[in-house]
């Protein structure tokens, strides 16, 4: 029996990534544009649960946050307001397969030389298990973003802030002659402005 | 509990007993939260026709307490008609996608002294995300009914949660930097010392945004637009019946109580009474109710959920418009002032941030 339980992170982590392989394939390969992103969304579900594996919490979690709660529903959304015609889109697949293919092959070569860098003394692999993880990484990622790389951080922060001001410049137009409540007018609005209560004696019918 | 089951299956390893043990949790707090939200709707019939002057569910059982049931077995031998061009299979997943996320964000809920089911550090953030999935039952369900009504629900649904996770996300940025961790266990641990302790005082702004956000998120009236019975009929569940309807449903009061229960436990100081340090635990009738327990809990997750019946029967439904002002340009700058506001504290040490 006890040979079992310590192989159970192996076997969580084969079966994780057997899934997430082919839900990947399922991206490209779906026929229904609706279930290539909700293939998507299972990649990220399936590698947060892998990074929850390294006790890589605070990222499982963030992946989870900001790309399915967020992200994905937007795209979900495009994707659905848009009529999309699968077929069309299928007909670049054999075309751009090469392609794909050789980026794919350069990816998994990328991710192999890890292996060979194990051997190596390289510091950052031969030692994986830091001594933050000891008191959970969501503390000791917040650290280490708000002390040692503060520059970084906020210059992101900035990036995302003037692209959120790009968009919405390039979105905003005001058209001519459209009517529009202004809701300030409607928030000041008094009773005694609109309405004129008339006193007037009863009329009487003699 | 670990111990007993430990004695029990002796012959399996310590992980294998470990893992029984938190089936065994999540299966009680699943039987209760389940249990809860059929009599939810049995309070809500009640509560609000005794607002409206009448008598509510009152047939089946005493005072209809045997209502719920009744109207499960109704709903779960019904048949369920699938739309002719609908997406098949999502359409029956979507109501699975609803209701997994309601239950699953009660793991990391401390119910009682010293037990959550997962005891996480990143407690806060997860919740942000279980109740942020919670909106792809509802999309799937709009798309894949291949029905414009419920197009237009899944729409206006998935508009107002996203805007009002954002002003909930920020709400819980306040608590977070209140209690200096993520971790519910500690957060409500941080509150206790009776009611001068509690979160809601110094951060009553952002518990306001916060339970607002909450029923905004649970699209429970007056935010029910996604639903709105005069204009889209019912909105995003219009083609479901019978048992997959009552998936949407439970998932619906399975959401509000979820709620419910972590406004008390951000804001109310969760299972810690009131009355913790103001009274000897030792007294006989007394001090029982001033330990802190399950009781209080339940006692603030109830005064909530009557807040979401009372506010349901009292207020008329926001226009969709409106609904986006309110969450983007009140809620949003709300919390962001108050999140600058206890920083300054902070930096002062004034009050209890000290």
């Amino acid at each position: 029996m006890q040979p079992l339980v310590d192989l159970f992170p192996f076997i969580l982590f084969s079966g994780w990534s057997g899934m997430l392989i082919a839900s990947a394939l399922g991206v490209i390969l779906a026929r229904n544009p609706v279930h290539s992103v909700l293939f998507l969304v299972l990649c990220f579900v399936i590698s947060a649960a892998i990074w929850l594996l390294l006790h890589a919490e605070f990222l499982a979690v963030a992946l989870v946050l900001v790309y399915v709660g967020a992200v994905m529903v937007l795209l979900l959304f495009v994707v659905m307001m848009l009529d999309i015609n699968a077929e069309r889109m299928r007909e670049g697949l054999t075309r751009y397969a090469p392609f794909g293919v050789l980026v794919g092959l350069l990816l998994a070569a990328q991710l192999a030389s890890v292996w060979w860098l194990r051997g190596s003394d390289a510091e950052l692999l031969a030692q994986p298990q830091t001594p933050y993880f000891s008191e959970g990484n969501t503390r000791a990622l917040g650290e280490l973003l708000y002390t040692e790389h503060l520059y970084a951080f906020e210059i992101a922060g900035y990036i995302l802030l003037l692209a959120i001001v790009g968009a919405i410049t390039l979105t905003l137009r005001r058209r001519q002659g459209l009517r529009v409540q202004q809701v300030s007018e409607q928030v000041a609005a008094r009773a005694k402005d609109r309405v004129r209560l008339v006193k007037m004696p009863a009329e009487r019918d003699e | 509990m670990t111990e007993i089951l430990g004695n029990w299956l002796a012959f399996l390893p310590a992980e294998a007993v470990e893992a029984v043990a938190s089936l065994v949790a999540i299966l009680a707090l699943a039987i209760v939260v389940i249990l809860c939200v059929a009599y939810a709707t049995w309070l809500e019939r009640k509560v609000i026709g005794f607002m409206q002057l009448r008598q509510g569910p009152n047939r089946v059982g005493f005072r209809g307490l045997l209502q719920p049931f009744a109207d499960v077995l109704k709903l779960l031998v019904k048949e369920i008609v699938i739309p002719g061009r609908a997406n098949r299979w999502l359409f029956l997943t979507a109501p699975v996608l609803a209701l997994v996320p309601a239950l699953a964000a009660w793991a990391v809920v401390p119910v009682f002294p010293g037990f959550a089911i997962a005891d996480l550090d990143a407690g806060l953030l997860y919740l942000l995300s279980m109740t942020s999935l919670g909106i792809y039952g509802i999309i799937l369900a709009g798309w894949a009914s291949n029905s414009k009504y419920a197009l237009l629900g899944a729409m206006r649904s998935a508009a107002q949660m996203v805007a009002y996770e954002i002003a909930m996300g920020f709400a819980l940025v306040g608590v977070l930097m209140a209690a200096g961790s993520l971790n519910l266990g500690e957060i409500v641990a941080r509150q206790s010392g009776g009611v001068t302790q509690w979160f809601i005082f110094p951060l009553a702004p952002l518990f306001l945004v916060y339970f607002i956000s909450g029923v905004a998120e649970t699209n429970r009236a007056p935010f029910d637009v996604a639903e709105g019975e005069s204009e889209i009929v019912a909105g995003f569940h219009v083609e479901y019946g019978g048992a997959t309807f009552a998936m949407f449903f439970l998932a619906e009061y399975a959401n509000m109580i979820l709620i419910a229960a972590l406004t008390a436990v951000l804001f109310l100081g969760g299972w810690d009474s009131p009355f913790h340090g103001l009274v000897d635990p030792g007294w006989p009738v007394v001090g029982i109710l001033a330990a802190p327990s399950l009781f209080w809990l339940a006692a603030k997750t109830f005064l909530f959920l009557f807040v979401f019946l009372w506010l349901r029967a009292t207020f008329p439904r926001y226009r969709y418009d409106q609904i986006m002002r309110l969450g983007w340009k009140v809620f949003i700058p709300v919390t962001l002032v108050w999140i600058s506001v206890e920083a300054v504290f902070f930096t002062l040490q004034i009050g209890p941030f000290a």
